[in-house]
């Protein structure tokens, strides 16, 4: 299998294959490197004369519906992922595509989680050929170990975006499970009995695909308000009993961390975003989805009340947490790409303050700018960082392929870009000469948070000197790392790889920025 | 027939730790390594076994090792605690190199607010443990730890004193009862543990045992440190001797009680009130002062409980006492925050310092503020005052150049 791929050395020095899955690809060339030209894609021109003057565009079944959007082998279906692991349409979307013998599809969802496990019957049997998009749980493991077709290619919430609308992934049948929907195909996320919040990562499939399929178990009369999606990109709507189940949304990346030392971590980072001046009237931060970010955002209140504080907006993925803060007045905006609970679902509905994104406007690079490089820090996770602040979030030390990007390549140019790592897991070190697989070139990753240390980027000298003479402990990244390597018993040997690629990982520029290859068996 | 030992039973729900079995037979050693970080550290664990078993001089049998990512010194212990199982005579040890932060000295008088307990057993939760800043970490070698594996937390302890980095905290030991916690001392006393915890004390001849096999072991080790006591009381006999038991060891630098037994051995329980213990509680403070010592409390055990620990701190502040136990690193910031003197109490005791140090510099005999006589056991107040507010973070060290 390796011999049907050739490779490229990109800019950071990685191989990469010059073609995935039938298409030529651009090595990464570097973070600024690559520019696009031409156009953006466009779905084909409907006219008036093919849908119901009376608004009314339902269908009886998905089935049904998959027929009259023109299912065929091989093409592309995608959904987004505001259920989390509560998503209840997609496994009946493939049974359905399933029962009238399609075969090779690509499936193209934001993110695929545990509850989509029963999929691995229809890759098995050929119906889905190959998934391009986050994979976590059973989906993400069976990638790991070289079973799908194809490569998985991960792309990061942005990047995802730019490829639909760049073309260079173009979907034939988007499908959009929707809370709340009237019959004209206008959608909302923030209401009716399975409310998700948003739809933002249904939004770029709503405008580039060639054929749109609401689904929706909550119908009301036109008009949907609000509309989150707009009815004039959508063809059919079809009803079922329960399109998801909203208790789900909460995973274990977004419950609140017990560890003690992980919310000592957590309250170091709060103290460095006061300490290095960044906590100020006004001011703006992220804090991803993982117990240490949450816990972060708890300990920088407590700050920001002590010192009559009050930030102008704040990103999400939204939580019980953050819009505490909005109520209490802490902020002026949350600005949320998807909510990770229900309280962040209740928000939306009920705050003006809470206002929905999408990855177009927070996170596309190929735009006229973006929401996460305005924001004055980001604190996010990662599963390795070397000494030259590269950072992995896709695989371990060990080289198991664990989980999508997120939004977390596109939160990387903050004003200070922050991860918050425990310096080691298990006997593992989280603290590399150089990481596994390369997702975030060091130059945009500011500091890093342990809790053994604070190591700031040697290209951070304003950092630097906004700290020196604090109590924080800052320390160098390779004393740090020495100090674990110790304690861990020495740096451990590299993981076996074949040289067969299991997947590649994106750049938020559509540019290929690493490989991740099958491991060897031991 | 062949017998398997394992160093510990059987529990696939390990995390940074492991399990080592030896099957003792004639044919050549064989080692079998099973490891969740095989990919990384395969043929390290594989010298580190083969040397661990070479210096037992373990020539023979099967040793198969599963392991969940523990370090390599925990697996050490393991490796020598199922070899010593099998073959109770072998007295060689297997050490990990003693590390320099493992070497720091202690001193008599030091802050003891806060004392965390770490099961003997669990040497995942002691690796970060320091970081978290408590006065004194506990390594427990009783309560937490099963009969079982008594062999077993000794060599992890005695290995973890010599390896971790616990950031300046107190390194306790809580040793056994009896004859066991006297071969504790055997094993865990040359490596640098400042303070023994004593359970269940009830006489002074316990103490006596317990100074005597210190001295000799330290001697044996050519060793000349300081090991401090703490003897802990936990019973209605106990309690009455706290007298004799604070006055029983030059050695002892604390005086604490445990409430569970105590209450157990009155024939009640712990309420939330406490009443039942206020009498053993009086004593241990009393008999703690008289003889110099730092009366500590109990460990409050409701970890989630925060207003109740906030409370439990009070009332442990108003009866005397200098620190209580903690069982979790969430419980140390609260006791710290509380065991900090007021503001008010800061500014007093900075007065009182200026003025003793005037009157020293002036050469006076006498120290006043104003037209106020202050007494030395007064500046003596003073000065742990400001220890304690210098310690507990709310003044600063150089407080005499900030003002």
């Amino acid at each position: 299998m390796s011999s049907s791929y050739k490779f490229a050395k990109n800019a950071a020095g990685r191989h990469v294959p010059t073609e995935v899955n039938g298409i030529a690809q651009v090595p990464f060339k570097g973070v600024h490197g690559f520019k696009p030209t031409g156009n953006k894609a466009a779905p084909p021109i409907p006219s008036f004369t093919d849908y119901p003057m009376d608004g009314n565009k339902m269908v009886g079944t998905i089935k049904e519906a998959l027929e009259m959007a023109g299912l065929k082998d091989g093409m592309t279906i995608s959904s987004h992922h505001h259920f989390r692991n509560g998503d209840l349409v997609m496994n009946q979307v493939f049974d359905a595509a399933a029962e009238l013998n399609t075969r090779d599809l690509r499936w193209f969802p934001s993110a695929a989680f545990e509850c989509h496990k029963p999929l691995i019957r229809h890759l098995e049997s050929g119906v889905i050929h190959h998934i391009e998009g986050s994979l976590n749980g059973s989906l993400g493991r069976y990638a790991s170990e070289g079973k799908m077709n194809g490569l998985a290619v991960l792309r990061s919430h942005g990047g995802r975006w730019q490829a639909v609308q760049d073309g260079e992934v173009h979907i034939d049948i988007a499908i959009i499970a929707a809370p709340t929907a009237d019959a004209f195909g206008n959608a909302t996320g923030d209401r009716g009995p399975s409310a998700c919040g948003l739809l933002g990562f249904g939004l770029v499939d709503s405008q580039y695909a060639d054929k749109v399929i609401v689904i929706t178990d909550n119908l009301v009369p036109f008009p949907c308000i609000p509309w989150q999606i707009q009815g004039q990109n959508v063809d059919y709507v079809v009803v079922l009993d329960k399109v998801g189940e909203p208790e789900k949304i909460i995973s274990g990346t977004t419950e609140l961390t017990r560890s003690p030392d992980r919310l000592f971590t957590a309250e170091l980072t709060a103290k460095f975003v006061k300490e290095a001046g960044i906590m100020k009237n006004g001011f703006s931060f992220q804090a991803g989805a993982g117990g240490t970010s949450l816990a972060f955002a708890i300990y920088l209140k407590k700050m920001m009340i002590e010192e009559n504080i009050k930030a102008r907006f704040i990103r999400g993925g939204s939580t019980k947490y953050l819009v505490e803060m909005l109520e209490e007045g802490l902020t002026d905006y949350i600005l949320d790409g998807q909510t990770f609970d229900l309280e962040g679902v209740r928000s939306m509905r009920e705050n003006a303050g809470h206002v929905n994104t999408s990855p177009f406007t927070s996170y596309n690079w190929h735009g006229k700018g973006n929401f996460a490089s305005q924001l004055d820090a980001v604190v996010l996770g990662a599963t390795e960082v070397d000494v030259n602040f590269n950072a992995n979030v896709v695989t371990h030390s060990d080289g198991q392929m664990l989980h999508g990007i997120g939004g977390w390549q596109n939160c990387l140019f903050s004003k200070c870009t922050i991860l918050t790592i425990p310096a080691f897991r298990g006997r593992i070190p989280v603290i590399v000469d150089e990481v596994t697989t390369l997702v975030g070139p060091g130059e945009l990753i500011d500091v890093i948070v342990t809790e053994r240390g604070i190591s700031i980027n040697p290209l951070r000298e304003d950092l630097i000197q906004a700290t020196k003479g604090s109590q924080l402990p800052i320390r160098d990244i390779r004393d740090l790392k020495a100090e674990i390597d110790d304690l861990l018993g020495g740096v451990p040997a590299k993981p076996q790889l074949l040289d067969e690629p299991i997947a590649v990982v994106k750049w938020v520029d559509g540019t290929l920025i690493d490989t991740i290859f099958k491991l060897k068996p031991l | 027939m062949t017998k398997t030992f394992h160093s510990r039973p059987p529990n696939s729900k390990l995390k940074s730790d492991c399990i080592v079995s030896y099957t003792p037979d004639d044919n050549p050693l064989r080692i079998e390594i099973q490891s969740k970080v095989k990919s990384l550290f395969a043929d390290s664990i594989k010298d580190l076994a083969k040397n661990a078993l070479s210096e037992l001089r373990v020539e023979t049998g099967n040793v198969h090792v599963d392991d969940f990512g523990a370090l390599p010194f925990v697996m050490m212990a393991h490796i020598e605690a199922v070899v010593k199982c099998a073959h109770p005579d072998i007295k060689a040890e297997v050490l990990p190199a003693f590390k320099v932060h493992a070497q720091y000295p202690s001193e008599r008088s030091r802050l003891r607010r806060s004392r965390l307990y770490l099961p003997g057993n669990q040497p995942k939760l002691f690796i970060n443990a320091g970081l978290h800043q408590p006065d004194g970490v506990i390594l427990d070698l009783e309560d937490s730890v099963p009969p079982n594996q008594k062999n077993l937390g000794r060599m992890i302890v005695r290995n973890a004193l010599r390896v971790l980095d616990f950031f300046g905290s107190e390194r306790m030991v809580r040793i056994n009862q009896g004859e066991l916690g006297l071969q504790d001392l055997e094993v865990i006393l040359p490596h640098n543990v400042h303070t023994i915890l004593i359970p269940k004390a009830e006489t002074k001849e316990q103490l006596q045992a317990v100074d005597q096999t210190i001295d000799r072991v330290l001697k044996e080790n050519k060793l000349k440190r300081d090991v401090f006591l703490i003897p802990i009381l936990e019973s209605a006999l106990g309690v009455l001797n706290a007298k004799e038991i604070a006055f029983g060891s030059k050695r002892n630098v604390g005086l604490s009680i445990g409430l569970e037994d105590y209450t157990a051995d009155i024939g009640t329980q712990r309420s939330p009130e406490q009443k039942e213990s206020l009498f053993a509680r009086s004593m241990v403070v009393n008999a703690a002062r008289a003889a110099g010592l730092n009366p500590l409390n109990s460990v409050f055990s409701d970890v989630a409980n925060e207003i109740g620990l906030r409370q439990y701190i009070l009332e442990s502040l108003e009866l005397g006492f200098d620190g209580i136990g903690c069982i979790h690193p969430r419980q140390i910031k609260p006791i710290h925050q509380s065991f900090a003197p007021s503001s008010g109490e800061i500014e007093k005791a900075k007065q009182i310092i200026i003025a003793a140090e005037t009157a020293e510099a002036k050469g006076l005999g006498v120290i006043a503020i104003g037209s106020k006589m202050i007494d030395p056991p007064v500046v003596k107040r003073a000065e742990k005052t400001i220890r304690r507010a210098i310690a507990g973070n709310v003044l600063h060290q150089n407080w005499r150049l900030i003002d």
